[in-house]
């Protein structure tokens, strides 16, 4: 990405864990048999009528405060009219000109540095049903999630590569968490993205015109769908062609897009002030009250875990993208000498396998007591890992002190152990030895390796590598 | 006594002293039913079973001497677009030809707490657009004071039964005069409530920010009674006003003495036959007989009140029929091939052309080229409107105003875009301020038909327009105009 730059703006929408539906008194539940919680209003029969939810009004706030929006004083539902069968009322209840948190802003990091990326807005909206289609038999609907709340988070077109969106969506995925108004599974819809994309010669400041990408819905494909339509940008400028200004399609499986409909197409959606809904008044105490609701954010944990433990702030952000570790990390930090110890096993070896949901499968105290052990040097860094694997995979709580006594895992600091397993890998290493004195570095791996090996892993292997060293040293110059 | 001339209270007190049973009483309207409609056409749905089974009821509970609701066993009927769970509820809409909703509206749910007789769903102009009840699926209904004659509209169907006999009573809907207009052409005392005294719940919708249900009765004390039963407050209409109910008949011999009441002759002047303004000077008159102070009014920039309506409530319905679309319910088009076809078709053979006119402007004033040059201006208009009638309201108590504007059309008449527009504007006053509307029927008569009034007042006022209605139409609000 040299010549030109991309500019990107997301649309995210994140379904509301309420416990009801956004207007009526159906259960808000995922993976339910089709069509049972449904009822007259969102089934959209005649005449009967919306209210709106409180409880969205509150996570979409405490979602619009966690992302440093304004809280507008006046907002309003309005209907965004079409047809389709998974819209029984053939208009979308959302809001339009009068949403309900206005700008905002999210603070991301990436190997390129720090970046604000501003938003516009964020809204309530009802979610629509889902068509299932059969083959040959026709096509199903189910209205269970037909009146699921959804915000919908619009920001400015501030991000500039697939690495800035993932590491957004994973801040925003990290903010709904964290204020518990969902779970941000993209695997399971419960979020999704919509992808501006336009690019420009680097260095400019005109945008040139951008394509939309509707309801990507994993991180991967995120990152995919943004190269491949960057990609097909460029060949298009290149080959001296126009950027049409559409909505495209990306097919996950062949990695490949195709337009779906151009401007000219795009429907009017005849927006105006749903009558059936009252305008909705929230008041200053009011969002003082969810304000006080909401737990530290990890812009607060971050600069306390580098402040406080010295952390890198690549690292902390790690971290606190997941409020299930950064809670884990902390109550294990507080209970050691060695919280950088326990962040570095957290980022090497629990954060990549980690579920999507559940309890992290060990106790704190666990790595509290394996990040003492390695920090005192009773076990070496190859040790630990294995130990802290064996403590993630294992049904029953491992106790690391008892698994170190009982696999004799004990780390030998002792020079005069050391020095029978050093005096053995020298004698039998003749030509490593003259390599290594002739300068060949490589050569003294080979020697240590042989230590290890003969202590099962267990030798110390920076005082191993002195020891072998101060050996070589004395022994009499070669002929 | 005869049962068809008795009002409710006399009713409520025949049943109570055992003078009739509330089977007897559903029967003998039943018989007028069978006997009368057939001309008029004001029912299209009788549920003769169910009525006679919830009249069983209410005598069972008399005779175990419980003590009842003021409409206990009183027969009444419904409009067919307030929904009625189990019951056929069509608004008179091929649309909605086979619709059973499983769902009561909440007024019915409330005539049913006081152990009302459903006697059936009556004919509306179709989804209630219209003023004449011509535009049904079902047919036109007859103005049964002289059957070559529209009732009004659209609900028509129930203004018909209640002065044919063949219902105590009825509910209708007013979104732009719909109660009032058709009270008007057959006599009777139709109140449109202020918005949100009454829940919406359950009543097929045109303009949701102006649709409201209200009474259609032979006499005042009626309407005030079927109102004390249907106001209140329901937590699931948005709109829906959370106050205390007060009794809407407490101020019905008051009288009128020191109230102001004002007149705004221009209008009567350019838009109201000459036989109708008399009535209208005739009201006035009696008002002030009666220790009334008239008022000249001299109102400001309503003349676009026709034209705001009509942009603002197309808009409503052009969204809100929308699910009407051949999918979920109601009707679906035999002809498609795919999905397009069953929209197009199910639409096109579904609803019938001042549907379809209203629903292509509505989708024109709604649309993103001209929804700042049509329907906000028309909401600026609008408030506009409601601040004049708030300033008025601030030197008058009430205001004085023609309800129709000229004699009661005969049936298949050509009405003139003139007499539409003039008729409108004075129904869609109240609709388009939220102020609640009582139309009763003077003791001037043209062509041998009454003529009608209303009395618009300030949000919440219904208990005083009981009041001054009593006296236009004299004495305490027991008599009725037939």
């Amino acid at each position: 990405m040299t010549k030109y730059e991309a500019v990107i703006g997301l649309e995210v929408h994140v379904e509301l864990m309420t416990e009801r539906k956004i207007t009526c008194y159906c259960k808000n539940e995922f993976g339910a048999e089709p069509n049972v919680n449904t009822c007259p209003i969102c089934l959209g029969m005649p005449g009967a009528l919306p209210m709106l939810n409180r409880q969205v009004l509150e996570f979409a706030i405490k979602a619009g405060l966690a992302c440093h929006c304004e809280i507008a004083p006046y907002a309003q539902m309005e209907r965004k009219n079409y047809f389709y069968p998974d819209l029984p009322k053939a208009y979308q209840i959302t809001q339009g000109q009068h949403p309900l948190c206005i700008g905002g802003y999210l603070d991301i990091e990436t190997r390129a540095g720090k970046k604000r990326v501003r938003l516009n807005r964020i809204h309530i909206e009802e979610d629509a049903g889902k068509l299932i289609h059969l083959e040959g038999e026709g096509t199903l609907v189910d209205l269970n999630r037909a009146g699921v709340p959804l915000i919908e988070i619009v920001t400015e077109p501030d991000l500039s590569s697939p690495e800035e969106v993932d590491a957004f969506l994973r801040k925003i995925r990290a903010m709904v968490q964290y204020t518990g108004v969902s779970d941000g599974r993209m695997d399971r819809g419960s979020m999704r993205c919509d992808v501006n994309l336009s690019i420009r010669p680097a260095g400019t400041e005109e945008l040139g015109t951008r394509t939309e990408m509707k309801n990507l819905n994993s991180f991967n494909f995120v990152t995919k769908a943004l190269e491949h339509e960057y990609q097909r940008q460029v060949e298009i400028l290149e080959s001296g062609g126009v950027i049409e200004q559409e909505t495209r399609r990306f097919d996950s499986a062949t990695g490949t897009s195709s337009s779906l409909r151009s401007k000219e197409d795009a429907t009017d959606y005849r927006y105006f002030p749903d009558p059936d809904l009252v305008p909705i008044l929230v008041s200053p105490e009011e969002v003082a009250a969810i304000r006080a609701t909401i737990p530290r954010l990890p812009d607060v944990r971050i600069e306390e875990y580098v402040e406080r433990w010295e952390l890198p702030e690549y690292d902390a952000n790690l971290l606190t993208n997941d409020i299930r570790i950064a809670d884990f990390f902390e109550a294990a930090a507080v209970h050691t000498n060695y919280p950088k110890i326990a962040a570095n096993l957290i980022i090497a070896d629990l954060l990549p396998g980690l579920a999507e949901e559940g309890d992290v499968p060990l106790a704190p105290e666990q790595l509290s007591v394996l990040s003492d052990l390695l920090g005192t040097e009773e076990i070496n860094s190859n040790t630990g890992r294995k130990v802290f694997k064996a403590m993630i995979s294992s049904q029953d709580p491992i106790d690391p002190l008892a698994y170190v006594e009982e696999h004799q895992l004990k780390q030998i600091n002792d020079p005069e152990i050391l020095a029978g397993y050093v005096e053995e890998a020298l004698a039998a290493s003749a030509k490593a030895v003259k390599d290594y004195r002739r300068g060949k570095e490589a050569a003294l791996r080979s020697i240590i390796g042989q230590v290890m090996r003969a202590t099962s892993g267990r030798a110390n292997p920076i005082l191993t590598e002195e020891m072998i060293k101060d050996k070589i040293a004395a022994l009499p110059e070669p002929e | 006594m005869d049962m068809q001339k008795m009002n409710l209270t006399q009713m409520a007190k025949a049943l109570r002293a055992g003078e009739f049973s509330a089977v007897e009483l559903t029967r003998h309207y039943l018989a007028q039913i069978e006997a009368q409609d057939e001309a008029i056409n004001a029912y299209i749905t009788v549920t003769s079973d169910q009525a006679l089974a919830q009249a069983a009821q209410v005598d069972r509970a008399l005779m175990s001497g419980q003590d009842l609701p003021p409409l206990a066993g009183i027969p009444l009927a419904l409009k067919d677009n307030i929904c009625t769970e189990g019951i056929l509820t069509t608004a008179a809409s091929k649309m909605l030809s086979n619709f059973v909703p499983p769902y009561s509206a909440y007024v019915w749910l409330k005539l049913q707490e006081q152990m009302g007789v459903l006697l059936g769903k009556t004919n509306l102009d179709e989804l209630a657009l219209g003023t004449t009840t011509e535009s049904s699926l079902f047919g036109p209904t007859k103005n049964p004071l002289d059957l070559t004659r529209i009732p009004g509209g659209s609900s028509g169907g129930s203004a018909a039964a209640v002065a044919a006999g063949t219902a105590a009573y009825a509910l209708g809907t007013d979104t732009g005069g719909s109660v009032r207009l058709p009270a008007a052409h057959c006599g009777l005392v139709g109140m449109r409530p202020t918005y949100g005294l009454v829940s919406k719940r359950g009543v097929i919708p045109l303009a949701s920010s102006m649709d409201m249900v209200g009474p259609l009765t032979r006499s005042l004390a009626d309407n005030a009674l079927v109102l004390n039963a249907i106001a209140g407050h329901d937590a699931q209409d948005a709109t829906s006003a959370d106050r205390a109910i007060p009794d809407f008949s407490a101020g019905l011999n008051k009288g009128v003495n020191g109230l102001r009441i004002g007149l705004t002759l221009d209008h009567l002047e350019s838009k109201v036959t000459a036989d109708f303004k008399a009535a209208v000077l005739k009201a006035a008159a009696d008002l002030e007989t009666a220790g009334a102070k008239i008022v000249e009014l001299a109102p400001r920039q309503l003349e676009s009140a026709f034209p705001t309506y009509y942009l603002l409530s197309s808009a409503e319905v052009s969204s809100g029929l929308g699910r009407l679309d051949g999918i979920h319910y109601g009707y679906r088009s035999s002809d498609y091939e795919d999905l397009e076809d069953i929209y197009y078709n199910s639409r096109s053979e579904g609803f019938g052309p001042e549907v379809k006119r209203r629903i292509m402007l509505g989708n024109f004033v709604l649309s993103a080229d001209y929804y700042e040059a049509f329907y906000v201006k028309a909401q600026k208009v609008r408030t506009f409107i409601k601040n004049e009638f708030d300033k008025m309201l601030e030197q008058v108590d009430l205001i004085l105003l023609p309800t129709t504007t000229d004699v009661t059309p005969k049936l298949g008449a050509k009405k003139s875009k003139e007499d539409t527009r003039n008729v409108n504007f004075f129904s869609v006053l109240a609709p388009l301020t939220g102020l609640p509307a009582l139309s009763v029927p003077t003791d001037s008569r043209v062509e041998n038909l009454p003529v009608s009034v209303q009395l618009i007042g300030p949000a919440f006022s219904e208990a005083l327009l009981y009041q001054a209605g009593a006296a236009i139409m004299g004495g305490a609000g027991e008599e009725t105009a037939q």
